[in-house]
């Protein structure tokens, strides 16, 4: 019952706090600068801020009525520079989602057999501490020059990027897994591989999980500044191309979208881990 | 010792210590157990018995010596040694029958899935978990997580199980009731168990044979203690017995003053043949001559009746 109440009592704040944010938000653009008297031809010029005073920034009742169009049609594609906010989302986690992907398929089996021999955990560790710190955007150029796709070297830069936490954990999670639940395997005359699969994978998944958990989380920072970069396609470019456009309420709506987006991969990776988490 | 279905032959545990030095936990160990015999260790901690335990079950090496279990020198672990661990280390992603089941599968690796389940289910009955199979270990009590270990153990009918402090961190009245279970289970099946134990009453009530182990490092087996109660024994009559002061004495003076002065008070101790002691019956204890004559009991004068 506590429980509930506190949960309702919480979302109440939040609601108050969110109102209170987009209350200050509309009373800090509403209000109208000093205007100069100007003549017409110049007046159209300088445009509504100089004319009439309008704030440069747009309102929360701007950007909601452009959310609300972007909303209704989400997936237009008028050309190359004008498409909908689904179809730009939709190319950004495609890219994640293969970068990704490419990188499980690599840092879990890797980092299994890192975590199961001492010998290539002491020879690897050296390698991977130094390309760790690496910000995969820096690999952005020699991706470029190498692999000559921009759109697969986008993909290259979010394998590289989240390659490194699930490789970390995984070898953490592995090398860590309590010495007597080995004992039980080997006690039982248990294979390795079969002590890998039923013994050694379910006691680290928690641990792997968490690493996956942090590696989407980076995987989509680093999209939005790979594709600012890398151009043509995906949230990241639609937010640097509506900044040439000086629109800045498609900017406060893309970035309120990566928000979200992030959000949701993270709650999924999130419910993923719980579903692998046992108490002891 | 005509039947020696254990034998330990001069077994020795070394660890590389710090600046060069070699530690050494135990040396030159020698201890046979008949088939069907129920042993307990006791000494205290850091005197290796965990050590002996793990060599036993072929978890850890000895740096000498060999272990002979059945006419045969182990090599690793075996599924003829079952292994009950302290902390009872089941699986926590599976049920109780997956526990139990995981045992059954590994050592009949042909068995189909219905086989496996009917033979762990047996088990399960056994240790008196009917009901609770598909729970997960975090909902069951200590109790009873340690019977599912117990049940994991059996279900894959060994020819010895080992046993390390398998009820030390359990409330007293689960322990008694898992002790009742351990020893009817092992005296129905015939069960060899050796198990390593901190409670002298548990010795006394589950063993056949005692090995008191003096305090490491350089840990030796001071003292085979032959139990003189009956066999049928009851864990709520036990105190009773004429001769249960004496045996309970005669251990706790080793643990309290003897497992420190032990090694520097008999220099002669001859590790290949331990003293067997017979509580009660002085003539036919085995021990050096200079020994001090340690069964003189007299009814009444006894330290151990004011507790």
């Amino acid at each position: 019952m506590t429980t509930t109440s506190l949960r309702l009592r919480a979302g109440l704040v939040s609601i108050v706090l969110l109102a209170a944010f987009l209350g200050i938000w509309h009373l800090a653009t509403r209000s109208a600068g000093p205007t100069t008297a100007m003549s017409p031809e110049y007046a159209k010029l300088m445009g509504l801020t100089a004319t009439q005073g309008k704030s440069a920034m747009p309102g929360p009742l701007d950007v909601g009525a452009k959310l609300w169009e972007h909303l209704r049609r989400p997936f237009y594609d008028n050309g190359p520079n004008d498409k909908g906010l689904g179809i730009q989302l939709g190319y950004s986690i495609a890219r994640v989602g293969m970068g990704y992907l490419l990188a499980v398929l690599v840092a879990i089996p890797l980092g299994f057999l890192i975590g199961m021999s001492p010998l290539l955990s002491k020879a690897l560790d050296p390698f991977i501490q130094v390309l760790k710190p690496i910000s995969p955007l820096a690999w952005m150029p020699l991706a470029l020059y190498t692999i000559k796709d921009s759109s697969i070297s986008a993909i290259f830069v979010i394998f590289i990027c989240s390659i490194w936490p699930m490789l970390l954990n995984t070898v953490f999670g592995v090398a860590s897994v309590r010495k007597e639940w080995i004992n039980v395997a080997r006690t039982l005359e248990v294979g390795t591989l079969r002590r890998a699969f039923t013994v050694i994978l379910p006691a680290a998944a928690p641990t792997i999980l968490t690493g996956m958990r942090i590696s989407i989380g980076i995987a989509w920072l680093v999209i939005v500044a790979a594709e600012m970069l890398v151009g043509g396609t995906g949230i990241g470019y639609f937010v640097w191309n509506e900044w040439n456009n000086l629109s800045i309420t498609n900017v406060i709506i893309a970035i309120l979208l990566i928000g979200v987006v992030g959000m949701l991969l993270d709650q999924i990776l999130a419910r993923f881990t719980r579903m692998v988490t046992f108490p002891e | 010792m005509t039947d020696k279905f254990i034998s330990i032959e001069g077994i020795s545990k070394r660890y590389p210590g710090a600046s060069g030095a070699t530690t050494t936990v135990f040396e030159n160990l020698w201890l046979s157990m008949a088939r069907g015999e129920f042993c307990c260790v006791i000494g205290h901690s850091g005197c290796g018995k965990t050590t002996v335990l793990n060599i036993l079950a072929g978890l850890d090496a000895p740096s000498e010596g060999v272990v002979i279990v059945d006419g045969q020198a182990i090599s690793g672990t075996s599924l003829d040694r079952a292994v009950i661990f302290q902390s009872h280390a089941l699986l926590p992603w599976r049920t109780v029958l997956g526990n139990v089941a995981y045992a059954v599968s590994s050592k009949w690796r042909k068995w189909d899935r219905a086989k496996v389940k009917a033979h762990a289910q047996t088990f399960i009955d056994l240790v008196g978990l009917t009901g609770s199979e598909h729970k997960r270990p975090s909902e069951l009590s200590g109790g009873m997580k340690q019977r599912v270990g117990i049940a994991r153990a059996l279900s894959i009918t060994p020819k010895m199980m080992l046993m390390d402090e398998p009820f030390s961190a359990l409330d007293a009245l689960t322990r008694g009731t898992l002790q009742d279970e351990v020893r009817r289970i092992c005296l129905e099946t015939g069960q060899t168990a050796f198990m390593i134990t901190h409670d002298v009453d548990e010795a006394i009530y589950l063993a056949d044979k005692i090995f008191l182990m003096t305090n490491g490092p350089g840990a030796v087996l001071a003292e085979v203690v032959e139990n003189p109660l009956p066999r049928d024994r009851g864990r709520t009559d036990l105190h009773r017995h004429p001769l249960y002061y004496a045996l309970r004495n005669h251990i706790i003076d080793f643990l309290v003053t003897r497992s420190k002065t032990f090694v520097a008070e008999t220099p002669d101790h001859d590790p290949r043949s331990v003293p067997v002691i017979h509580i009660g019956k002085p003539g036919l204890t085995i021990a050096s001559s200079g020994d001090e004559p340690r069964q003189a009991w007299i009814p009444g004068t006894n330290p151990g009746l004011s507790a």
